[in-house]
């Protein structure tokens, strides 16, 4: 028990200077009787290994098939030095900076993370993050209707599946009336004409869930003459070093998903939830913040501030029951950020938009195949003549990881059953783009 | 004070100790860490929408990124450098096992929606996980894809709620939670558009078991119960609350934040349990990364299985799948989904690692051992600090001020002398039952030789502050840190919550 300092002439000494006289005494107070547990005995961590290869080898890792997976989850490079540093111990094994004379490691990585992800939306403020983009943006919702008082959330068809139902989960209960609109591959719903002055927010998505990029600056100035909030969503956040940012266009509340930028997927979790944003509505935000301030010395430090927000003093009238960020994920996402700088983050996404180009190219001569948004980033819906599951099943077969059916997400719309989500990144080479150009070509023959 | 610590320094460092610039006060611009090819083209399809501004992000090579993170770690305390005795978050070891294989490409490169078939191996541990937590607590269901600790109450709120929905029982509107409960759990309830009732303690540091009794009825949906409680006690009557709280018709919710007491000891059948969510990166070693990722399954009972959020996993003929759609033949009752894609999946790898290396042997020992170190360090101070409640406690030992009585040192500062003497401070002030608390937990994974040196500071700083003339060195503690105590009054009073570049800091001033 390689985990256990304890020696049994530790353990002696101890129950003897407490007064009992066995480790059981302690437990007196507990129901008598050892439960029988169906379960095994401890194992060296030779034989864990074993256990835990054989459990990823039966799956396929898209590090050994070309990958062409999107639907808000995003295969990026991660700098070697990214996942050196965030397994230092100082980071991995520290808790919640609540002493902060011994935790402003932590502190100052948290404003520079608050200060990139603004800078990044355009937006005034940030928060130390939230547990993902989906629950971020059922935070976004409710804090809409806190600021305006209103209790209709209109969400349109272009934000993601998950996003949509976490947020309609979520806010149940809280007497508030959310409105999701068909999805809608091709950017086409009319959001302007469903701005009412009842209306507390507007929850949009760009680029959308199935590619498209709208310019939200009329939709925005809409929303403000109605006195309607206009949330943004980002799951993609590769896409701001290139794609005009939703402060930029007008957006009052912009959450995203940070996992993209902060490493491999991980079976979809954890995810880093962003959230941004002005200045006027900051009392009404969810989730920790850090600020500066000085210590007795008169010296720059951090700490967490405006916690008078929060569930461990205001109790059932906090703003939000979260007592964590993701702050581990939120440091790889921010040493990301500052590995890139302006010029590499730029970069990055103008090599992914290329890509992205490339591959729609390619798949749109493809008999049969047709690209559906005319924008987009990295990422697009496309139309087969045939189920797209159907489809990306037998590509696995053939060791291709072909893209996301969308009926996936949508079982009851029959006409996305032919809709796929296919993503070019910096990864996708031209090699990986020819084999998934051969694949269809075959499965669709 | 000696001489030594007044040296001033020309560069502000101090030895091991750096000061370091914020990133943006670092900034060449056009240096990046990352060399990419040029893009292959320059066809855009943007439709217009490129961005027409910088970002404004500062550029830094790798050295000097690499750097700065390494010194910015430096400043932080962990697990890893000391002992971190903080109540209420049990902070133990984190085996660097667990981080190997969550980077196996087979378990940490793998994509949610990935062909099932090609993921049969991520479903087949998390099924092992779900075999582990549903035996340990003796519960036949468990959902796994809560985030964190509150959010798992959240689920474990939900799933009452909806069960109260489908029997017609939507009027129960109060939560029942003792006024030692952890700030979440009214949150929470709240969120679920409970009202929520304090229940007192009953001076011995458990909840009150009459005035609950007197207090269930047709309108309480649910008592949320701690278990063993933030006074660090097992509540002994715990069975004999459920009972009552059954036979009024509501459900027993038990907040699992202190789990690691009793696991391998006692289910949670036994005591009656509905509902309870585990903190994965408590209880099972996965590391708290300063403030999270977390996991938090919640178990629970046949009366609220049927209403257990999405996604979780389905046997069928070829092998398991995923059931996602809330309403579908899989899951008719379910009350929706909580969490994107299927949970934390890189933490449920961490601490499947960490329950495997254990056992059932190793976790019931570890269990023993974490109670074992807690009342060691209960005896020991009680020589000098007064513990809160007499006789045996569980994982954490409560102290309250009393000690410090007229010595005009305060909890707080006697917290922050222990950081000078190399200790991370307990937790203070919570739970909010007892004056000036200071909460204890040592954890299983810390050495007799460290508790011992522990308990040798804490009393001869217990010794000093009760001298009574050394007060302002505990007021001014601490003073060998890389800052001194901060101004959070400033603060809150003039937020400064990110950086701005110099033009827009003048405008803003």
């Amino acid at each position: 028990m390689r985990y256990l300092p304890l020696t049994n002439s530790d353990r002696g000494a101890m129950l003897s200077t407490i007064g009992v006289g066995s480790i059981d005494e302690l437990f007196s107070e507990l129901p008598s009787g050892e439960p029988d547990f169906n379960l095994p005995d401890c194992q060296s961590e030779i034989s864990v290994e074993r256990a835990m290869n054989a459990f990823a080898r039966e799956n396929l890792s898209c590090s050994d098939a070309p990958s062409f997976l999107g639907a808000g989850n995003y295969r990026h490079h991660t700098p070697a030095s990214l996942d050196h540093l965030i397994q230092r111990g100082e980071f991995l094994t520290a808790y919640t900076p609540y002493q902060p004379e011994i935790s402003q490691g932590t502190l100052q990585t948290i404003y520079e993370f608050q200060s990139q992800v603004a800078l990044m939306m355009d937006m005034e403020v940030a928060n130390a993050s939230m547990y993902d983009g989906a629950t971020a943006c059922a935070e976004a919702a409710a804090m809409a209707c806190r600021v305006t008082k209103r209790s209709r959330v209109l969400m349109s068809g272009a934000v993601h599946p998950h996003y949509r139902d976490v947020t309609q989960t979520q806010l149940k209960h809280l007497n508030l009336e959310i409105d999701c609109l068909a999805p809608d591959p091709i950017g086409v719903e009319d959001l302007i004409g469903r701005v009412d002055d009842d209306l507390a927010c507007i929850v949009v998505q760009n680029p959308g869930f199935f590619g498209h990029l709208a310019d939200l600056s009329q939709l925005a100035e809409a929303c403000h003459a109605a006195g309607v909030l206009l949330v943004a969503c980002v799951a993609e956040p590769v896409s701001l070093g290139l794609v005009t940012p939703p402060g930029a266009m007008g957006a009052d509340i912009v959450v995203g998903e940070g996992q993209s930028l902060a490493g491999p997927a991980s079976f979809g979790g954890p995810g880093v939830g962003l959230f941004a944003t002005q200045e006027k509505y900051l009392r009404q935000m969810p989730g920790r913040l850090c600020g500066e301030t000085v210590d007795a010395d008169g010296r720059r430090g951090f700490v967490l501030t405006l916690s008078t927000r929060e569930q461990h003093i205001r109790r059932e009238k906090a703003t939000s029951n979260i007592c964590t960020n993701s702050g581990l994920i939120a440091l790889a996402f921010t040493i990301h950020m500052t590995l890139l700088g302006e010029a590499g983050f730029t970069r990055l996404a103008e090599v992914n938009h290329a890509n992205a180009v490339t591959l729609a190219n390619k798949l749109s001569a493809i008999k049969g195949v047709t690209v559906v948004p005319q924008t987009f980033f990295n990422e697009f819906a496309i139309t087969l003549p045939r189920a797209a599951a159907e489809v990306a099943e037998a590509l696995a077969s053939k060791g291709i990881l072909g893209g996301v059916p969308v009926s996936r997400f949508y079982p009851r719309y029959e006409e996305l059953a032919n809709v796929l989500l296919v993503t070019a990144t910096e990864l996708t080479t031209d090699g990986d783009m020819d084999a998934l150009v051969s694949g269809l070509g075959e499965v669709l023959s | 004070m000696t001489d030594r610590t007044d040296i001033e320094t020309t560069s502000g460092n101090r030895g091991l100790s750096f000061e370091e610039p914020l990133i943006f006060e670092q900034d060449s611009p056009q240096s990046t860490a990352v060399d990419l090819e040029e893009p292959s083209h320059d066809i855009d399809r943007l439709g217009g929408l490129r961005r027409r501004s910088a970002v404004g992000l500062p550029g830094l090579s790798e050295p000097e990124v690499v750097r700065h993170y390494t010194r910015l770690s430096q400043k932080n305390y962990s697990i890893d450098t000391g002992f971190y005795p903080l109540g209420s978050c049990t902070m133990k070891h984190n085996p660097r096992l667990n981080e190997k294989m969550a980077r196996l490409p087979g378990l940490g490169d793998i994509h949610p929606f990935q062909p099932e078939s090609t993921v049969q191996g991520a479903y087949k541990l998390m099924y092992s996980l779900a075999t582990w937590l549903k035996e340990l607590t003796g519960l036949p269901a468990v959902a796994l894809s809560p985030a964190a600790g509150a959010h798992g109450e959240l689920c474990g709120i939900m799933a009452i709620r909806a069960a109260h929905q489908a029997a017609g029982n939507d009027d129960r509107k109060v939560v029942l939670v003792p006024e030692s409960a952890h700030g979440t759990n009214p949150a929470t309830a709240a969120i679920c558009g409970y009202s929520v009732e304090s229940i007192p303690g009953n001076g011995n540091g458990r909840v009150a078991v009459d005035a609950l009794k007197a207090r269930l009825g047709p309108d309480v949906a649910a008592v949320m119960i701690t278990n063993p409680n933030t006074c660090g006690l097992f509540e002994n009557e715990a069975k004999a609350i459920a009972d009552a709280v059954h036979a009024a018709g509501a459900y027993f919710y038990m907040d699992g934040a202190n789990f690691n007491a009793i696991v391998g000891l006692v289910t949670l059948s036994e005591l009656g349990v509905d509902a309870m969510h585990i903190n994965l990166h408590k209880t099972f070693s996965t590391p708290h990364g300063g403030g999270g990722p977390g996991a938090g399954p919640m178990v629970l009972s046949d009366a609220l299985a049927p209403f257990a959020p999405v996604p979780f996993l389905v046997h069928d003929a070829n092998g398991l799948r995923m059931a996602e759609h809330a309403g579908d033949k899989d899951a008719p009752q379910s009350f929706g989904r909580m969490k994107g894609y299927h949970g934390q999946f890189g933490v449920f790898v961490r601490a499947l690692a960490y329950m495997m290396s254990l056992g059932i042997d190793g976790l019931r020992q570890a269990s023993g051992d974490a109670v074992l170190n807690a009342n060691y360090l209960r005896v020991r101070l009680s020589e000098e600090l007064t513990p809160s409640y007499d006789g045996i406690c569980m994982h954490e030992a409560l102290f309250d001020d009393r000690f410090l009585k007229d010595t005009g040192v305060s909890t707080l500062d006697f917290a922050k002398s222990m950081i000078d003497e190399g200790f991370h401070p307990p937790t203070m002030y919570f739970p909010l039952v007892v004056h000036g608390a200071l909460l204890m937990e040592p954890t299983e994974t810390e050495s007799k030789a460290t508790l011992d040196q522990y308990c040798e500071t804490v009393l001869a700083l217990a010794r000093k502050a009760k001298r009574g003339d050394m007060a302002e060195e505990f007021l001014s503690a601490p003073h060998l840190t890389p800052r001194r105590r901060l101004d959070e009054t400033q603060a809150a009073r003039k937020p400064i919550l990110r950086w701005k570049p110099e033009p827009l800091k003048h405008a803003a001033e």
